[in-house]
């Protein structure tokens, strides 16, 4: 550990990628609802078209969850293809400054001793104690933070693009290596979805904490910056 | 250094955009033109990504769906189609017109006398849904190429038999897919002449792209400068009365 320590400020590109990368995410999320909702059925392989075949039922989502609020598969697939531009390109902008600012290797990347069962369990139990307060050790954030923000920018965001350009059939030839490596194009469609919902169960936990630990001023920082 | 008055309006402002007001945007012409701008920028980038000519992925005869999905029109109701239906589609016309040297009138016999491609290919449709089958015909360049086509021709439009409750079915694709290799008009579908349900007796297909682009139970093939003045001008019937993208790679 440096002598230093780590600011606790949220950098500019932070910042900016955050709330990107947030209004794009809840675009994507709930235009891609609407998209659902005109074949509300999941496969694995390429194809798949019977219901009779699918290993998911997915419910119809409603209205107020949808962007737009009635069924329209145009318009949600211009709101899709539209804000997948700004996520994209914010997500590698993140990826570059957060390489470059040092935030990856400082504040997300875990050392090994984090690793040990005994620090997780412990980590575990602060927060279910409602501690928020981090062990030095860890930095700027916990383990389970480190862990979920690593998984979010590192897995499930790229995944998002990734897959997502699977199931392009104009894309498709540029990279056909990539739809056998995910299993086929229904399955892309597949994990597309499941790691949709893996994002919102985040964004969920994410608002939850950030309600807990006091809304406005976490809100603040995240505009601003807040105190080194 | 931050008064409350920028902070509220922030937070405003963010409030604004995720309760939505998503329609109204949707609807304003800065929107319309956001999400053309955003489907070019898709294409070009699709294009840029993959040589002009890539070919989408051929598969295996034993990928192939048992049964291939029909989608749209299902079934043409009209006396004279049906007529056509029985009779095996033996006076049945494709006609190729528009910006070509050499405007020509196909019969099923001619089609089936050019040289053949087959390929077994998926098919995405827009609602999500895949199925594989194995389609053959002649490339749609080979025809284009015969009928000679002039140096204004940006477009080639597909008309159709089929109408829906808004007017007649149509499509169109621009000159880079209309000569890719795998660009065919099929009259063949899993080694049997196409069924109704899929389009007999031809059907365009345009494998880069989504179901809706590859236009059922063809009539004419059409050359032209631009879509302007085509159906609404928007290059087909669903661009046209729903609001579907052109371009559907995505």
């Amino acid at each position: 550990m440096s002598k230093k320590k780590p600011s606790k400020k949220h950098a500019l590109s932070t910042r900016i990628w955050h709330w990107i990368n947030a209004i794009s995410l809840i675009i994507l999320f709930m235009s891609g609802l609407n998209i659902s909702n005109a074949h509300r059925y999941l496969y694995w392989g390429n194809t798949g078209f019977d219901p009779a075949d699918a290993w998911l039922n997915v419910i119809r989502f409603p209205g107020w969850a949808t962007i737009p609020g009635r069924y329209d598969l145009a318009e949600a697939r211009d709101w899709h293809a539209l804000a997948a531009w700004p996520f994209a390109l914010a997500l590698l902008f993140m990826w570059i400054a957060m390489l470059m600012n040092r935030h990856f290797s400082h504040d997300i990347t875990t050392s090994k001793a984090e690793w040990r069962p005994s620090f997780i369990w412990k980590d575990i139990i602060e927060h279910a104690k409602g501690n928020f307060h981090h062990d030095p050790v860890a930095g700027k954030y916990s383990f389970l933070q480190k862990l979920s923000y690593g998984l979010v920018l590192g897995i499930m965001l790229p995944l998002m693009i990734v897959t997502g350009l699977a199931i392009s059939p104009g894309f498709e030839p540029a990279a056909p290596w990539l739809v056998d490596l995910l299993g086929g194009r229904q399955s892309a469609r597949s994990i597309h979805f499941i790691t949709a919902f893996s994002l919102l169960a985040f964004f969920i936990v994410h608002i939850v904490l950030v309600l807990i630990t006091g809304p406005f001023r976490q809100i603040k920082d995240m505009i601003f910056g807040g105190k080194a | 250094m931050t008064s409350p008055f920028n902070r509220r309006t922030a937070l405003a402002g963010l409030a604004a955009l995720a309760t939505g007001a998503c329609s109204k945007v949707a609807d304003s012409p800065t929107g319309r033109t956001l999400s053309k701008a955003a489907e070019g920028w898709h294409r070009r980038a699709h294009r840029k990504l993959a040589s002009r000519q890539a070919l989408a992925r051929e598969y295996e005869k034993a990928d192939i769906s048992p049964d291939f999905k029909g989608n749209g029109t299902i079934r043409i109701s009209e006396e004279s189609y049906q007529a056509e239906l029985e009779a095996g589609f033996s006076s049945w016309q494709l006609e190729v017109r528009g910006l070509v040297d050499n405007p020509m009138s196909l019969t099923m016999d001619d089609i089936r006398a050019l040289p053949q491609r087959t390929q077994i290919t998926r098919h995405d449709c827009v609602e999500g849904w895949s199925a594989i089958g194995e389609w053959t015909g002649p490339q749609l360049s080979e025809v284009l190429d015969a009928a000679k086509v002039q140096e204004g021709a940006n477009f080639i439009i597909f008309r159709c038999a089929d109408s829906f409750k808004q007017g007649a079915y149509y499509e169109s694709v621009d000159m880079v897919d209309a000569y890719h290799p795998q660009t065919i008009i099929a009259h063949m579908l899993n080694g049997e002449a196409i069924p109704q349900k899929n389009g007999a007796p031809l059907r365009m297909r345009i494998e880069r792209q989504l179901g809706y682009k590859h236009a059922k139970f063809l009539t004419a093939i059409e050359a032209v400068a631009s879509l302007d003045d085509i159906g609404l001008g928007k290059g087909g019937y669903w661009e046209d009365h729903h609001g579907y993208q052109w371009y559907a790679g995505i």
